[in-house]
């Protein structure tokens, strides 16, 4: 096989997930445009350890290496956007906006009924 | 072009087409469910590529493992099962430019770099056997330091997910989802 078809392949999905990430808006989506990009560089590991006949097979341990790595990145990105969801009752990662700089935009309104918890997810 | 190559290109064709319809879809749980398609058209082109152990461990770990995590996300976070507008957010044609730059940029420099590159596929390069060996002898430290990481990332979901333990806990255990005058 030529080496050509699967790196076309890893490319495209690379720059789809690229896509994903930058113009999804919900948090949960964000994480599978990340496993998409997680799942090119793995096509390419093993691709090239095909190609060059690696006797210790260190592309192929190394995609399986990647796969647990994207395992515990999903479980704790998971947890992270259910805390997000417990304090702000949203997952849109564009409305998270306290963490920058310019202090003289205004914050988002906090939605209705929702503003206590807000504060008290500010302070923990 | 052997027959091994249409294989591969009808299975990669099915993994970026679905790939593309969950970064574009406007249903979460259809996104799931693509990323499905996805990945077992992956699977499929690990194992035209021989590399039939990591084909079974994608099958096992993403189709089996991190979509049904993904699904409990979407469940929790109560998103809307049907069509929902705002998935997108405004920079969406900047993305589009951005990732159409990536693109051309990295299919150019692969293409050129490796138009000549070809490999005979024989079959039994990457069994359970050899890559089990491969893992136990050469890789095995790494491996015993990935299982840390993997115990280290389990406990600290937990104490993420939890609400009853961690800074604050004296007030209202467990009570951190309904309480609002609780402090």
């Amino acid at each position: 096989m030529h080496l050509a078809y699967p790196l076309v392949v890893a490319a495209l999905l690379f720059s789809v997930g690229v896509y994903g990430v930058l113009a999804r808006r919900n948090a949960i989506l964000v994480l599978m445009s990340v496993e998409l990009m997680l799942n090119a560089v793995n096509l390419n590991l093993v691709a090239f350890d095909v190609w060059l006949r690696d006797r210790l097979h260190g592309g192929q341990v190394l995609t399986l290496f990647t796969i647990v790595i994207a395992a515990a990145e999903i479980g704790l990105g998971l947890a992270i956007v259910l805390l997000v969801y417990r304090n702000r009752r949203m997952i849109d990662v564009d409305r998270l906006r306290e963490l920058r700089e310019d202090g003289t935009a205004p914050a988002p309104a906090p939605e209705p009924g929702t503003g206590s918890r807000t504060e008290e997810g500010a302070v923990r | 072009m052997t027959g091994a190559e249409v294989v591969f290109t009808l299975l990669g064709v099915v993994a970026v087409g679905s790939a593309v319809l969950v970064v574009t879809t406007r249903r979460l749980v259809h996104a799931a469910l693509w990323l499905v398609v996805s990945f077992g058209a992956l699977a499929g082109g690990y194992l035209v590529l021989t590399a039939e152990f990591v084909a079974w461990v994608q099958v096992l770990i993403y189709v089996g493992a991190v979509i049904v995590l993904l699904l409990f996300g979407i469940m929790l976070t109560r998103a809307p099962i049907g069509e929902s507008a705002d998935l997108d957010s405004g920079n969406r044609w900047a993305a589009l430019a951005v990732a159409a730059a990536t693109a051309v940029l990295l299919v150019t420099v692969l293409v050129m770099g490796f138009r000549d590159a070809y490999t005979p596929l024989a079959p039994g390069g990457g069994s359970a056997e050899s890559l089990g060996s491969g893992i136990f002898r050469t890789w095995v430290l790494p491996f015993e330091v990935l299982s840390v990481l993997l115990l280290a990332a389990l406990v600290g979901a937990i104490v993420l997910s939890r609400s009853d333990i961690g800074p604050g806990a004296g007030d209202g255990a467990g009570g951190d989802d309904d309480g609002k005058g609780e402090r």
